[in-house]
């Protein structure tokens, strides 16, 4: 992974300066709260429900053991002994104490972290594929691209206060799994015919209060001209982006006032001015980047290990957490373990400063001292050995992370709703320690099969319900918490945005409406036909006859 | 008397801004003694009185064009840019399109909700002036907020007052 050099480690140090010169002054009445709010806001930090929240960046989900290790002792110190993995990588804490934030940055400066720009209308840290470089459906690996466009949004001084948040991400593979149709710019690694590396590039889309997918702005921009044409699309946007309404602000309201062409003559006039000039990159830094993203020393391995057979055909739940949590890797002999963090008895995403320990262990003795966070918030250890997964899988089911469930219905995204957050209208995570609760039986999870349930405390969407096969949207009505449910939602390749099923449910109700999706899904589908692909050929009819049969709707049925 | 700091030096400057209120046209407000800012629509309605009268400068707002400046800038020796809100950073892009792409070198003037911590990134994207409102800084915390000018001291992006990008200017370690 990338280390940084001394001008990458300047850039932080100074950052920790500043803010601790600010958060002193903020605290002497020197500067007031409408002014703190952008300054630490773009330092990850909320004023929230029971104390400050601090967002810290992983950038594109890459971390190492030592930096694990450093989140687990910020954890016990400063925070009550755990974090919580977001949808886009990173890692929050719920409980530090706003004086001791500037020392926390120190801290994390120490091992080349940061919490730079994971809040405020700003360019947020960019996400990818927690695959990238192992997967064996990659064209190109995102990952130095990624570094590449962390250092150009860094603190870019044109850019630090657009009308709203943008985030951008990145993909590199056949299959998309950083939902690039989601985000303010997406960007898809593709070779022309001339076997030439550029990118396709994806504009306005977004989940929030209006979720749109992104639409192609360009088809193929050469990749010595990507800060350049990124440069040109936030200039555009930056400029004549909505500052009027928050709600209206972000990119994707500007492509559609002006529509994809209209704008793409704006963004295409101020990249005639921009393209080739100083910011095109060189070979000489692409090749500096790259160098940090070369493969690891693997061994030469047969493709299949005989003692991870062996454990596959005598261990029954063994050979379950295989087939859901490992993956293959495009190395002969390795594997790729995604640790899952759900199980009803926490939140999704939440990890003790213990777990980190030992994963930041499993990580050094099995996986080149490396790891990844995923958005659905689970963690990856990308380069096992088939012959250390059966060793990995004891400890990891010792330590509350071996839930064999990885795209199951119990691998539940969740943003960490009205027990933290103060934007929230209702709580996420009680509901989905629920559902997890009513769905204990793995012979029946395994056999409902692959299902994505994304719930969000409110419109903002942070667990992205809008993409959720099933998504769950926590609403306020009244001062009480309910909760809509969308069917059809599905993020990858071809994003779609779910359907509202009709009124809202009470969170009593909701173990039971989920199983009466699922017990209609059951009821409909073809043989082998996924979740997903049922609702999409039945459409979401037969389920909401089922849901509301025996319901008295609480109001009447709206968006249906 | 307002202070500002230009070319990171602390300096007095008297001349007001001019704004139009309601009521006022471009071309009938009177314009003070002594030189002034004043809008867009004032210089244009009156610019061979404002070349006569010297001691003056032109501001713009956020949604302001800056092109429509493009030919006057020889002209010029102070654009201002208006702050409505200290987070509205259009002012940014406005800035760097004067200094990058119309080549403007006079004097460029932060004004509206300047604040210290912003310093660095307007300095960056060109301004050379920097005017907080009046008031709102003592004369002590103005000096102590030099110091945020230099914030950063080696940024990674190019911008309208750092010419290349760090991986142009030096030589960096793989």
């Amino acid at each position: 992974m990338y280390r940084y050099d001394t001008y990458d480690q300047r850039i932080i140090d100074e950052r920790v300066a500043q803010f601790r010169d600010q958060t002193r002054r903020y605290l002497a009445g020197e500067l007031s709260d409408d002014e703190f709010r952008p300054l630490r806001l773009q330092n990850g930090l909320y004023i929230q429900r029971h104390a400050p929240m601090l967002r810290v960046a992983i950038p594109y989900g890459l971390l190492s053991s030592r930096q694990l290790r450093k989140l687990a002792e910020i954890a016990r110190r400063y925070d009550h002994g755990y974090g919580h993995f977001t949808t886009r990588q990173n890692i929050q804490y719920n409980w530090p104490k706003l004086e001791d934030v500037p020392e926390i940055l120190a801290e994390l400066a120490t091992v080349q972290m940061h919490a730079i720009q994971t809040s405020g209308n700003c360019i947020r840290n960019i996400t990818s594929d927690p695959f990238a470089g192992v997967a064996g459906d990659e064209r190109i690996d995102p990952r130095p691209w990624c570094e590449i466009l962390r250092q150009w949004s860094t603190f870019h001084p044109e850019f630090a206060y657009l009308p709203r948040k943008f985030k951008i991400a990145v993909n590199g593979a056949d299959h998309d799994r950083a939902v690039i149709q989601a985000h303010d710019i997406g960007l898809e690694l593709v070779r022309n015919d001339a076997g030439e590396t550029g990118f396709r590039v994806l504009v306005g889309g977004g989940l929030g209060r209006t979720p749109i997918i992104g639409e192609q702005i360009a088809d193929f921009v050469p990749w010595r001209d990507i800060l350049t044409y990124c440069e040109a699309i936030l200039r555009v946007y930056n400029r004549f982006g909505r500052r009027d309404n928050m709600y209206k602000a972000r990119i994707k309201i500007l492509v559609k006032a002006l529509g994809i062409d209209a704008f793409r003559e704006q963004v295409e006039a101020e990249w005639v001015h921009l393209r080739g000039g100083p910011s095109t990159l060189t070979e000489v830094e692409l090749e500096r980047v790259a160098a940090h993203f070369i493969d690891p020393d693997y061994v030469t391995l047969p493709g299949d290990d005989l003692g991870h057979r062996r454990h596959l055909a005598e261990s029954k739940a063994y050979a379950a957490w295989v087939k859901r949590n490992v993956r293959a890797h495009k190395q002969p002999g390795y594997a790729i373990v995604t640790l899952s963090t759900k199980h009803a008895k926490v939140a999704p995403g939440d990890v003790t400063a213990e777990q980190m320990v030992h994963i930041a262990e499993w990580a050094d003795a099995w996986s080149f001292g490396e790891l990844r966070i995923t958005h659905e918030q689970n963690v990856v250890l990308a380069d096992v050995r088939q012959s250390d997964l059966y060793a990995l899988w004891q400890q990891a089911r010792e330590a509350g992370l071996a839930s064999p469930n990885i795209g199951l219905l119990t691998d539940i995204i969740a943003c960490p709703g009205g027990d933290f957050c103060n934007l929230a209208n209702a709580k996420s995570i009680p509901i989905a320690n629920a559902i997890q609760a009513r769905f204990d039986d793995l012979d029946y999870l395994h056999d409902i099969g692959g299902i994505e349930i994304n719930i969000s405390g409110c419109m903002n969407a942070c667990g992205h319900h809008h993409v959720g096969h099933i998504g769950i949207l926590g609403v306020d009505k009244n001062g009480a918490e309910f909760y809509q449910v969308t069917l059809g939602g599905s993020q990858g390749n071809n994003t779609t945005l779910g359907k509202v099923i009709g009124p809202s449910f009470g969170a009593a109700d909701m173990p039971d409406v989920i199983t009466q999706i699922i017990e209609t899904y059951v009821a409909e589908r073809n043989e082998d036909e996924r979740f997903i692909d049922t609702v999409r050929r039945t459409g979401i009819e037969p389920f909401k006859t089922r849901v509301y049969a025996d319901r008295q709707p609480n109001r009447k049925v709206a968006n249906a | 008397m307002p202070k500002l700091i230009r070319n990171r030096q602390i300096v007095e400057d008297a001349r007001p801004v001019v704004i139009l209120e309601e009521g006022e046209t471009a071309a009938t407000i009177a314009l003070p003694e002594g030189g002034a800012i004043v809008p867009l629509a004032v210089w244009q309605a009156r610019r061979d009185e404002l070349l006569a009268h010297g001691c003056f400068g032109v501001w713009l707002a956020g949604d302001q064009e800056p092109r429509d400046l493009a030919d006057d800038l020889a002209q010029l020796q102070t654009i201002a840019i208006h702050f409505p809100k200290f987070a509205d950073g259009r002012g940014y892009s406005l800035a760097t399109l004067l200094r990058s792409r119309f080549g403007y070198r006079g004097e460029l003037r932060a004004i509206g909700e300047v604040l210290r911590d912003q310093f660095n990134y307007l300095v960056r994207c060109g301004f050379d002036a920097l005017q907080p409102a009046e008031g709102r800084y003592t004369d002590t915390q103005l000096l102590a907020a030099l110091g945020s000018i230099a914030d950063f001291s080696e940024p990674y992006q190019v911008s309208a007052a750092v010419p290349d990008p760090l991986f142009r200017r030096v030589r960096r370690a793989a």
